[in-house]
C-alpha cells in the first residue's frame, strides 16, 4: 500500500475522515439553521419558499449539496467501520466496566447518538427534500402590491403551475413557488413528529458537544490558547444554540400555528 | 485489630493463553486498611498456597508505582478507584468492609491473557522498537550543553516521557486504543531537538506498528487520560495526529 | 591468586593507556561473536545496545515482561558527573576523591577514577538520546547538590532520574532489536552458567511463561543482574530482584566479594505490619529541610504509640533532635549509615514512634514556618504526596515517620579492572559487581556506575577477551550444555516435589528477620554466629518443609520464588561469614566491636584494607576467602567524622 493511501486507511486516517466530514456537516448546520430562520417570517412562507428554490437551483449550492450527501454517507460508513474495528480490538468484554468514572456518557455513545441522527436525517429528507423534489408539495402564488406593500396569496392547482416564477406585472410582484412552507406547517401538526424532532435535536446536542471538540483533537488542532474557544463554541454554539434553534421550528409550528 | 475488613473477591482465573477463563470467588478476611492492594492479594495467595491451591498470578515488580508492571482492572477501572495511582500504590483504605471487588485482567486483543490477571504487553515493546529512539550510537556525541533546550520544552517532553507503559490507557479505553501511550512516546521525541532528524518517519513507523498490533482507534472519550496513573495528557494524542498527518501529507520521509 | 589487572602508570592515564593496549576485534569479525547479556537495567541495557552497535550479536534476557521494567527505573535522585557546569570547583579528581572517601576507602583507586572519568561521557550520551534532564531557563542543564556533596554535580529528571535514564538505554536497546542485532528474551530467568574448559560459554534459562528450560550459547556472558538486597525480604528493591544468576555463577567458580557491605537508607516509609511486602524509599533530599526527632522520654513515646497523646501534644523541650544534638556540624545531613544507625538506636531505647515503635519523626514544621508551605511543596511536593498516599497522614500537618531500609548492596561478584570475573568470559556489571563503591555508595552514584560499565567500559574490555578466542562458534552440542541443563531441570523437579507445610514466603520472611536483626545496621560477633546457625537451620527447614505448588509448564509464582529464596538462603550465610571475618567498621558494615569511644564507626586499615573475595567449595562447605589488597597511591586514608 502506498504511504499516501495509508494516510486514509490507518487508524488515524479513518479518524481524519470522520473529523473532516463531521466538521463539514457542522458548517452545513450553521447555514441550514440561518436559512431556515426564514420560517419565522410572518409572510405566509414567501421568504422561505424563495430561499428553498434558491437553495435547490443555484449551481454552486447544488455542488455543495452533493458534497454534503457524500459527507453524511462517508461519516456514517466510516463510523461503522471504526466501530467494528474497535469492537474487534476488545473481543472479551469486561464483566464490570465503570465508564462513568472516567468519561462522559455522550463520548462513549457517539454511535448510538449518530444512529438516531441518521434515522432523523432519512426521515427529515423524506418529509421535505424528497417530497419537494418529487413535486409532492402544494403550490402557492404571492401577489405583492409594490406601492402598498400588501401581499395576497392563493393556492395554485397543479395544472396552473409550471415552475418557479418571479415577475412584476403592473406594479404587482408575482411569485409562484412550491409551497414547502405549507408542507412544514402541515407536517408539524403531528405531535409525534414534533417529539421525534425534539429528541433528535437533543441527540444532536450531545453528539456535537463531543463531536465538535473531538474533530479538532483528531486533526491535531489542540493548543492551550485555542482549546477554550473550541470548547466554548462546541458547547454553546453546537451543543446549545443550534439544536435549540432547530427544535424551536417544530415547536413553533405545533404551538403557534 | 480494629478497622480490619472482610472482603469478597471475584477474580478472573485462566490457566494460560489457550484455555478459557472464569471468575472464582475468594474471601479476603482480616484485611488491614494499611495494606496495599497487592499486599491484600499476597495475603490471599498465602492462604491459597497453604490450602494447596494455585495462587492467583498477577504481574507486579517495583511496588512503588514506577516500573509499570502491575495492572488489574478493579471494579471496572484500571488500577482501581483512586486517580493517578497504580494498583501497587492503591491502599485498602480505599475500600470498605463487606465490599465485593471484581478483579479482571486488562482486556484487549493486543494484550492476550497469559495467566489469570497477567497479560502479554509486548505489543508496546514492538511499537517502541519501530521508532521510539534517536538513531545514534554510543560515543561521538556532542557535549550535553551543546544542545540547549528551552526549559518549558524540556519540561513538556519530560511530562510525556514519564509514561510507565502499564497499559491502563488501553484497558480504560472503550476501544482498547493505545494512542495515549504511542502519542506520549512520539511527543517526547517530537518536542526536543534530538528527535527532529527522524521526526516524521518515526511518527509513521510507530503508528503503522500500533495498527498492526490490533489496537482500536481513539474516539476522544478521554478515559485514558482520566485513568493514567502518571497523568499523561490528551494533548499528546493531538500532537501525534499532527505529526502523522504532517508526515503523510507534507513531508517526503517514509517510515523506515 | 587474584589479579585485579590494574594498569600501571599514573592514575589519570591508566584508563587511556589501558584502552590503547586492549586488543581489538576487526569490524567484520564482530558479527561472528555472540554475547549474552543477563538483565536489562542500566548496565544491561546500555551494554547490550552498545555491543550490538559495534556489530556483535547480542542475546539479552530479563525476567520482567519488558526490558524497560528493570529496577533501575525506580532510582529517584539523580546521576553524578564531573562536568563542572556550575563552575563550583568540581573535577574528575574531586568526584574520584569523594567517591573513594565516601566508600570508606574500600574500593580500588583505579576503578573509581575511571568511573569519574567516564561520568562526563554518560551525560553527553544520555542527552543525545533525548533524555529530558532538568534544565535552567537558559536551556542548559541544571544540577543539584546531592547527599551532602560540596559541589552541585548531580543531573536529574525531577524525582524520576532512574526512569528517564533507563528509558534512554531501553530506547538504544530497542533500536538494536529493530536492527536485528539484539535478540530479546523477556520473562526469562537465568538459572545456571555453562562453562567449558573453565570459560563461560552460555547460560541455562527458564522461560517463565512456558517453563521451557533452554540453553543459550555465547562467547561471553555479562551478568547485569543487580543487587541482592532482597535477602532481607523487606527492602526497597523490586519484588523480583534476586541473586540467582549471580549466585549460580558464583557456584560455577565466580568469586563473590564483600557480600556484607549493605547500604541501609535512612528515609524510608516505616513498616506497618506483617503483611508488608516491600519498603518505599523517599529521596534523602528530604533531610535538607526536615528535622529528625523522637520524644525525649520512653514514657512519652509509649503514650504516643498507644495513641493517648498526639504528636502535637509533645512540647518543644520534650523533643530530642538527636542528630542535631550528636552531630552539631552535620546535623540532619550526616551520611546514610550514621543516620540509619541512630534511628535504630532510638527505637531500641524505646523512644521510637508509630504503632510499631520502629520509626522516628522527620519534621517539616520549622521549614514550613520559615519558607512557607508553598515553597516546601515546590521542593518536595511529589514526595509528600507519595507519603500521604501510602500512610494516609498529611506531612504538611504532622511530621513524617521514617525508618531505615535496605537499599543497595555494594558487595557482589568480584571483577578485575576489565569487569571480568574469576571465570574467563564471564563479566559482571553494575550493582551486580562489587567494584566501585567500596563499603558505602554515595547518592547518585549507582546510576553513574551502571551506565559507565555498560556504555563505556565493557565495549572496550570485552573485545580484548574475544580477540583472543578465535571465531569458532560455541558448540551448543558440547556435553556441558546438556549436563548443566539436566542439573537445572533436576533442581526444578526437586522444588516442585516439595509439599511441606511452609510457604516460600514464610521462610523468606524468617531469613529476612535473621539478616535484619544480626547482619543489618549493626553487627557483632555473637549475633553473627547465632545468625549463621539460624540460617543453616532455616535452610534445612526450607528443604524439608516448604511447599511449592503447580507445575513447570506455566507461569508459576511459587516455583520462581522458591528458586530465588533457595539461593538467598545460601547467600545469607556467606554474608554472615563475611561480616564475621571483617572485624572492623567501614561504610555500610558496622561492627559493634570496632567503634570509637562515643560509638562511631572505626576502620582498621592495618588489617582490613582488602577486598574479601569468597570462593565456593560445594554445598554446605565453608567458602574460602581470597584477599585482594587495596593499594592507595593517591589518597590518604582518614577516619570519617561528622561531629
Amino acid at each position: 500500500m502506498s504511504s499516501f493511501k495509508q494516510a486514509f486507511t490507518s487508524s488515524l486516517g479513518k479518524k481524519l475522515i470522520m473529523s473532516l466530514t463531521g466538521l463539514f456537516l457542522c458548517t452545513f448546520l450553521v447555514v441550514h439553521l440561518i436559512g431556515n430562520l426564514q420560517l419565522f417570517h410572518d409572510d405566509n412562507g414567501k421568504a422561505f419558499n424563495e430561499y428553498a428554490y434558491f437553495m435547490t437551483h443555484f449551481p454552486p449550492i447544488k455542488v455543495v449539496s452533493y458534497l454534503l450527501y457524500a459527507s453524511i454517507i462517508l461519516h456514517a460508513i466510516y463510523a461503522l467501520v471504526v466501530t467494528l474495528h474497535n469492537k474487534k480490538a476488545r473481543p472479551v468484554k469486561y464483566a464490570v466496566y465503570d465508564g462513568q468514572a472516567n468519561s462522559k456518557w455522550n463520548s462513549r455513545n457517539m454511535g448510538f447518538l449518530g444512529t438516531i441522527l441518521l434515522f432523523f436525517i432519512v426521515s427529515h429528507m423524506y418529509s421535505f427534500w424528497w417530497k419537494y423534489h418529487r413535486d409532492q408539495v402544494p403550490y402557492i402564488e404571492y401577489r405583492s402590491d409594490l406601492n402598498s406593500g400588501s401581499t395576497q396569496t392563493r393556492e395554485l392547482a397543479a395544472a396552473e403551475f409550471n415552475d418557479y416564477q418571479n415577475f412584476t406585472d403592473n406594479g404587482v410582484e408575482v411569485v409562484r413557488a412550491r409551497d414547502l412552507y405549507r408542507q412544514v406547517e402541515f407536517a408539524f401538526q403531528e405531535w409525534w413528529l414534533v417529539a421525534f424532532y425534539v429528541i433528535a435535536m437533543v441527540a444532536l446536542s450531545f453528539h456535537l458537544i463531543h463531536g465538535f471538540r473531538s474533530a479538532f483533537q483528531t486533526l491535531g488542532w489542540n493548543h492551550k490558547k485555542y482549546v477554550p474557544l473550541i470548547r466554548f463554541i462546541g458547547i454553546w454554539g453546537f451543543g446549545v444554540l443550534i439544536p435549540i434553534g432547530f427544535a424551536a421550528m417544530p415547536l413553533y409550528f405545533f404551538f403557534c400555528k | 485489630m480494629s478497622g480490619h475488613m472482610n472482603l469478597t473477591l471475584k477474580v478472573w482465573r485462566q490457566k494460560n493463553k489457550e484455555t478459557r477463563g472464569k471468575f472464582v470467588t475468594y474471601k479476603a478476611d482480616d484485611i488491614s486498611p494499611d495494606m496495599s492492594f497487592l499486599e491484600m492479594l499476597d495475603v490471599v495467595n498465602e492462604g491459597l498456597t497453604r490450602k494447596g491451591e494455585d495462587p492467583i498470578y498477577f504481574d507486579h515488580d517495583c511496588r512503588e508505582g514506577i516500573c509499570g508492571m502491575c495492572s488489574l482492572h478493579i471494579n471496572g477501572r484500571p488500577h482501581g478507584p483512586k486517580e493517578e495511582t497504580t494498583t501497587c500504590q492503591l491502599h485498602m483504605r480505599s475500600f470498605h468492609d463487606g465490599q465485593t471487588i471484581v478483579i479482571e485482567p486488562w482486556r484487549a486483543a493486543a494484550f492476550p491473557v497469559i495467566k489469570d490477571l497477567a497479560v502479554d504487553r509486548s505489543a508496546f515493546d514492538r511499537i517502541q522498537q519501530a521508532g521510539a529512539y534517536v538513531n545514534i550510537n554510543t560515543g561521538g556525541v556532542p557535549d550535553a550543553n551543546a544542545i540547549p533546550i528551552p526549559k518549558d520544552v524540556a519540561d513538556e517532553a519530560f511530562e510525556s516521557a514519564t509514561c510507565i507503559g502499564c497499559g491502563a490507557c488501553v484497558a480504560a479505553c472503550k476501544n482498547a486504543s493505545a494512542m495515549l501511550f504511542v502519542s506520549a512516546k512520539i511527543s517526547q521525541y517530537a518536542l526536543v531537538p534530538q528527535g527532529q532528524t527522524e521526526r516524521y518517519s518515526r511518527a509513521q513507523a510507530m503508528v503503522a506498528q500500533m495498527d498492526e498490533e490490533g489496537f482500536g482507534s481513539c474516539t476522544n472519550t478521554g478515559a485514558c487520560e482520566a485513568e493514567c496513573p502518571v497523568g499523561i495528557k490528551l494533548t499528546n494524542i493531538a500532537r501525534m495526529n499532527r505529526e502523522y498527518f504532517t508526515a503523510k501529507f507534507f513531508k517526503q520521509e517514509e517510515a523506515h | 591468586m587474584l589479579d585485579s589487572k590494574i594498569p600501571a602508570g599514573p592514575l589519570a592515564e591508566k584508563w587511556s593507556n589501558h584502552k590503547f593496549h586492549l586488543k581489538l576485534v576487526n569490524p567484520a569479525n564482530k558479527r561472528r561473536f555472540t554475547i549474552i547479556v543477563v538483565g536489562t537495567g542500566l548496565a544491561g541495557a546500555s551494554a547490550a545496545a552498545s555491543l550490538a552497535e559495534l556489530g556483535y550479536n547480542v542475546k539479552a534476557f530479563c525476567y520482567q515482561d519488558s526490558a524497560r521494567r528493570a529496577h533501575s527505573i525506580a532510582a529517584q535522585g539523580g546521576i553524578n558527573a564531573a562536568k563542572n557546569y556550575q563552575n563550583d570547583g568540581d573535577s574528575v579528581y574531586r568526584l574520584f576523591y569523594d567517591t573513594i572517601k565516601g566508600g570508606d576507602y574500600r574500593a580500588r583507586e583505579a576503578n573509581v577514577y575511571r568511573l569519574a572519568e567516564v561520568s562526563v561521557n554518560i551525560i553527553d550520551q544520555c542527552v543525545a538520546q533525548g533524555v529530558p534532564f532538568a534544565r535552567e531557563y537558559g536551556g542548559l542543564l541544571d544540577n543539584r547538590s546531592f547527599g551532602g556533596a560540596q559541589v552541585s554535580r548531580t543531573f536529574y529528571a525531577r524525582g524520576q532520574t532512574g526512569q528517564q535514564l533507563l528509558l534512554g538505554a531501553y530506547s538504544a536497546l530497542n533500536r538494536q532489536i529493530h536492527a536485528g542485532k539484539v535478540e530479546m528474551f523477556t520473562r526469562h530467568e537465568m538459572l545456571d552458567l555453562v562453562t567449558i574448559e573453565g570459560q563461560a560459554r552460555g547460560i541455562i534459562t527458564r522461560d517463565l511463561e512456558t517453563g521451557a528450560i533452554e540453553s543459550h550459547a555465547g562467547h561471553a556472558v555479562l551478568l547485569c543482574t543487580g543487587g541482592y538486597g532482597n535477602v532481607f525480604f523487606l527492602s526497597t528493591n523490586a519484588m523480583g530482584c534476586n541473586v540467582t544468576a549471580a549466585w549460580r555463577a558464583h557456584k560455577r567458580g565466580a568469586f563473590f566479594a564483600n557480600p556484607c557491605y549493605t547500604q541501609i537508607h535512612p528515609t524510608c516509609i516505616p513498616v506497618t505490619g506483617d503483611h508488608q511486602s516491600k519498603l518505599t524509599l523517599m529521596s534523602e533530599s528530604l533531610r535538607n529541610d526536615g528535622r529528625v526527632w523522637v520524644p525525649k522520654t520512653v514514657e512519652l513515646a509509649q503514650k504516643l504509640r498507644k495513641g493517648e497523646i498526639k504528636v502535637t501534644d509533645i512540647k518543644e523541650e520534650d523533643r530530642d533532635y538527636f542528630l542535631e544534638r550528636k552531630y552539631p556540624s552535620f546535623g540532619n545531613l550526616v551520611p546514610r549509615d550514621v543516620a540509619s544507625r541512630n534511628a535504630k538506636q532510638m527505637a531500641e531505647e524505646g523512644r521510637g514512634v508509630g504503632k510499631t515503635g520502629l520509626a522516628v519523626f522527620l519534621d517539616f514544621a520549622e521549614a514550613i514556618s520559615r519558607l512557607g508551605e508553598d515553597a516546601v511543596r515546590a521542593k518536595y511536593g511529589n514526595l509528600f504526596d507519595m507519603y500521604y498516599q501510602i500512610t494516609d497522614e498529611n506531612p504538611y500537618k504532622q511530621p513524617m515517620r521514617i525508618y531505615p531500609a535496605v537499599h543497595y548492596t555494594m558487595g557482589g561478584i568480584w571483577v578485575d579492572y576489565n569487569l571480568m570475573t574469576t571465570i574467563p568470559g564471564l563479566y559482571a556489571l553494575g550493582e551486580c559487581n562489587f567494584s566501585d563503591h567500596g563499603a558505602n555508595r554515595l547518592g547518585a552514584s549507582a546510576l553513574m556506575q551502571g551506565l559507565a560499565d555498560g556504555y563505556f567500559v565493557i565495549p572496550y574490555t570485552v573485545g580484548d577477551y574475544l580477540a583472543g578466542l578465535g571465531f569458532a562458534p560455541v558448540d551448543k552440542n558440547h556435553p556441558n550444555f546438556e549436563k548443566t541443563r539436566l542439573e537445572v531441570e533436576g533442581k526444578v523437579k526437586q522444588l516442585l516435589s516439595m509439599k511441606g507445610s511452609k510457604t516460600v514466603d514464610d521462610i523468606h520472611k524468617k531469613l529476612g528477620h535473621i539478616m535484619w536483626e544480626y547482619c543489618g545496621m549493626a553487627r557483632n560477633e555473637e549475633g553473627l554466629k547465632k545468625a549463621k546457625g539460624l540460617i543453616q537451620e532455616l535452610r534445612k527447614e526450607f528443604w524439608s518443609d516448604v511447599t511449592v505448588l503447580g507445575e513447570n509448564e506455566e507461569l508459576n509464582l511459587s516455583l520462581e520464588k522458591a528458586g530465588r529464596v533457595a539461593d538467598f538462603l545460601e547467600l545469607g550465610e556467606l554474608m554472615v561469614d563475611d561480616a564475621l571475618n571483617r572485624r572492623e567498621s567501614c561504610g555500610g558494615h558496622f561492627r559493634e566491636e570496632s567503634a570509637t569511644e562515643d560509638g562511631e564507626a572505626k576502620r582498621d586499615d592495618e588489617n582490613y584494607s582488602y577486598v574479601a573475595a569468597w570462593e565456593y567449595q560445594g554445598d554446605n562447605q565453608p567458602e574460602v576467602m581470597h584477599k585482594e589488597e587495596l593499594i592507595f597511591e593517591n589518597v590518604k586514608l582518614t577516619q570519617r567524622s561528622y561531629k
